[in-house]
């Protein structure tokens, strides 16, 4: 166990230093134990459980449709895709067949929480290297997403926006002009996000080639997401195991192969611009049709195990529901994509600067609620 | 050769911090491009969406009357145990023994705004309120009573 500040002057010269739980460009409450020498990293070691709240557990407390709202607090950035995660989870145990409209409804709703959690972690990342305006610009645009999200769904952040079923509401009259605009808008202000901080050249050499992970590694830690694309392994769920209408649409899986900072942030960059793409082939074609499929009062899975995975903006979700066939789970289990590609922290920063550490964790997009849950 | 890639490597830097300088000069010299809200300046034209959840009302009409049955779907469906419904028995006009809402109790600080309750509502009784201002000096004023006093089920809701 470490102290709260240690400081630990051994024969090889090493120092011991803790980064965190309550520093800014950790984003919350993670802990880390950085072992140095010099000025080179010799090990990290992340310390968690400062924001664990034991949702899994109180979800086994909850109903079927009440469990949904406990994930929008894991990964509050992309909380509209944890909730179709468990709603999927539940409606595969129920057998309920959700209609044609909802999936697109669902869908394009998963696309925009992408793009407004990209925006986040581009703006948060340019701020932990330094850069303090590219942090306005990403929420110019991010706020015409959330306003869409406050409209229909009704809130901002937790939207809770899934029943087992399909949606809770109807899209807004004003919904598919809306999104048209923002698509028109983003098209033109992505090119300016290049200029800010893509092409800067502070930026470049500060990124370019710190915190390399090979593609063996990447596998080895379970990392998804852009962490594992970065390095060249295809693990895209939308591609590999569509679910909803994933199967229907056309889109590119961005992979890299340098490994490196720069790599997962472009990474991240392309994706913005798949989403825009896959949000245009649907906003026209959102079939009419009931937006929820009729289901009983009271929701009991058969018993047995499901799980279900989805892409989230960090990476895999998977949703595990033990049922022993009552109205509340028996055990749910989330397998949170920040947690995986944490874990591979160490051997990315290991042997580089501290300095580096920074840009590092910056390009893994950690959300710490959702690696501690 | 290496005094050229040296050059061309500062010109290429300088070049690309010019590139974003310009970006932030553009909007420097255009503030109406701004779209900052001076909040609480502008409360009296701010308007927030019809859907956004900002808490649990219970709408009223002219003559004090509700469409709450007391069947405490609500409460059922509340993930928190934000809602508590006590009912009592009232007499009908032919004598008979009939459930009635009492109280509705709301704790404002436990809820986190789902919108289950209202989802689960049989007889559109309670809706999502607009207002988002709800800080306060001492917690217990958070607990409120939904249904006014007086106030009586309206004919005909079953």
């Amino acid at each position: 166990m470490y102290t709260e500040t240690q400081i630990i002057n051994n024969s090889n010269d090493e120092l011991v230093i803790n980064v965190g739980p309550q520093h800014p460009a950790t984003h919350g409450v993670l802990h880390l134990v950085i072992t140095l020498q010099g000025e080179t990293i010799k090990k990290v070691e992340p310390h968690l459980g400062y924001i664990h709240r034991s949702i899994e557990k109180m979800c086994e407390s909850l109903t079927y449709r009440q469990f949904i709202c406990a994930s929008s607090r894991m990964d509050y950035l992309s909380a509209h895709i944890n909730n179709h995660a468990c709603a999927l989870t539940v409606e595969k145990g129920a057998q309920i067949e959700v209609p044609q409209r909802a999936q697109y409804i669902r869908v394009i709703m998963d696309e925009l929480t992408r793009i407004a959690s990209h925006e986040l972690w581009w703006g948060a990342m340019a701020m932990d290297l330094g850069a303090f305006t590219p942090f306005f610009y990403a929420f110019r645009e991010r706020e015409v997403i959330t306003e869409i999200m406050e409209e229909t769904c009704g809130a901002r952040l937790t939207m809770n926006y899934m029943v087992p079923g399909g949606v809770m509401t109807d899209i807004h009259p004003d919904f598919q002009k809306r999104v048209k605009e923002f698509i028109q808008l983003f098209k033109s202000k992505i090119d300016e996000y290049d200029d800010l901080v893509t092409n800067n050249i502070i930026f470049q050499n500060r990124t370019k080639g710190v915190g390399h992970l090979s593609k063996e590694d990447a596998i080895s830690y379970g990392c998804t997401g852009a962490v594992a694309r970065a390095s060249g392994v295809s693990c895209d769920i939308r591609k590999l195991y569509p679910y909803d209408i994933y199967d229907k649409v056309t889109f590119n899986e961005i992979l890299e192969t340098a490994g490196d900072s720069f790599a997962r942030y472009m990474i991240r960059m392309g994706e913005m611009r798949e989403s825009i793409k896959i949000i245009e082939q649907l906003i026209d074609n959102i079939p009419e049709g009931d937006y929820q499929a009729k289901t009983k009062a009271v929701l009991k899975l058969p018993k047995g195990d499901f799980y279900t995975r989805v892409e989230t903006a960090r990476g895999e979700l998977g949703v595990y529901i033990v049922s022993e066939g009552a109205a509340t789970p028996y055990r749910i289990k989330f397998r949170s994509p920040g947690f995986s590609n944490l874990s591979a922290l160490d051997q990315m920063a290991r042997g580089g600067k501290i300095g580096d550490l920074m840009a590092t964790m910056g390009t893994l997009d950690l959300v710490i609620p959702d690696i501690d849950r | 050769m290496f005094i050229k890639e040296y050059i061309s490597e500062i010109a290429k830097a300088t070049k690309s911090l010019w590139t974003g300088m310009r970006l932030t000069g553009h909007y420097f010299v255009r503030p109406k491009t701004v779209i900052t809200q001076q909040y609480p300046d502008n409360r009296d034209t701010l308007k927030m969406a019809d859907r956004f959840r900002g808490e649990v009302i219970m709408p009223h009409d002219a003559d004090n009357l509700h469409a709450c049955t007391g069947c405490t779907a609500c409460e059922l469906a509340c993930p928190n145990a934000t809602i508590k419904v006590i009912t009592k028995f009232e007499l009908t006009p032919e004598n008979k023994k009939k459930k009635a809402l009492d109280t509705f109790v709301y704790h404002l600080d436990m809820c986190t705004l789902c919108g289950l309750c209202v989802d689960a509502c049989p007889t559109g009784a309670i809706q999502m309120g607009q207002n988002f201002e709800h800080s306060v000096y001492d917690r217990s004023t958070l607990t409120k009573k939904l249904n006014k006093p007086g106030s009586k089920i309206r004919e005909g809701v079953e």
